[in-house]
């Protein structure tokens, strides 16, 4: 359906490695992710081939429901619950530092700080932030999985019998 | 790859004793957590059983549940691990209990190795300390 010759599709195959090193030197160069994410890719093998993104993507859908939860909190003008808040903080930190994601992980470092001042305008300050760098965060990895899965089907096009 | 060999064992129609498989309690409330220690111990041999705070775990040992390794986090609802591993040293249970926390303060960390803790580890364990766990339970098992 792509118009190109099967023998070309396979010859992708190592350029799309290049991409994938590529796109995660400069997702560690800019501090976005750090050693924790290549403990996570060692740990993936024939017995659990799609470790990383399964991991990866319950940390999202764990990481959304903060966001909504903290975002509902500092929605209130009266709000005053800021030990919730932490724990909620607790558990962002937490699995950020599971998957390698050292920016968001700071940004909850900081807002976590800011909570525990009661301070409501630092804390939708860090909120922002908190969002802006997920969102990067999110975008990078989804770039990264669907490269990884065009490299998976390249590496079945040029190896077929192997596959 | 370090394998996680069974505390007792039974004889085999042919005489060689078999090895039961080890058995690991993975008590954390967050599931990406659970996830990656899951896939460790389950790695490293062992049979595996994931609860999401201190109360699960202990019912489970009221129940008559028992396990070669507990892994436990500290801030859980519910119950929390410092008042989950004092609970279950308290009904006797001598399983060797490893503290996981996100808290990096020395003194928090102390408060939990106080409850009860035979070893603590900053989260996620890695593939090496949870080696290193392996050859603890072998080395007691002999």
């Amino acid at each position: 359906k792509t118009g190109l010759p099967l023998w070309l599709l396979g010859l992708g195959v190592d350029r799309l490695r290049a991409d994938m090193s590529r796109l995660l030197a400069l997702l560690f160069h800019q501090g976005v992710l750090d050693e924790q994410f290549l403990q996570l890719q060692q740990l993936q093998d024939e017995s659990c081939p799609n470790f990383v993104s399964e991991v990866v993507n319950i940390y999202f859908h764990e990481s959304e429901k903060l966001l909504r939860n903290l975002r509902g909190l500092l929605s209130d003008r009266e709000f005053s619950d800021y030990k919730k808040m932490g724990m909620h903080l607790n558990q962002f930190m937490g699995s950020s530092s599971s998957i390698g994601a050292k920016r968001v992980r700071n940004v909850c470092v900081a807002f976590r700080a800011a909570s525990e001042q009661n301070n409501r305008a630092g804390c939708l300050r860090a909120l922002e932030l908190l969002e802006h760098e997920y969102c990067y965060l999110k975008n990078k990895l989804h770039e990264f999985f669907q490269i990884e899965q065009q490299r998976v089907l390249a590496a079945v096009v040029r190896y077929p019998i192997q596959n | 790859m370090v394998v996680g060999t069974g505390a007792s064992g039974s004889m085999a129609a042919d005489g060689v004793e078999e090895r039961k498989q080890m058995s690991a309690l993975i008590v954390d409330d967050n599931s990406v957590i659970q996830k990656i220690h899951k896939v460790i111990m389950t790695k490293l041999g062992f049979e595996t059983q994931v609860v999401d705070n201190g109360k699960m775990a202990v019912d489970l040992h009221t129940s008559g549940c028992s396990f070669d390794v507990i892994l436990m986090d500290m801030e859980m609802p519910v119950m929390n691990g410092i008042e989950a591993t004092k609970e279950l040293r308290a009904m006797g249970v001598e399983t060797m209990i490893v503290g996981v926390t996100a808290c990096s303060l020395e003194s928090e960390k102390q408060a939990f190795k106080e409850a009860g803790l035979n070893e603590c580890f900053v989260k996620p364990l890695n593939m090496e300390e949870a080696k290193s766990l392996v050859k603890k339970l072998n080395k007691e098992d002999n």
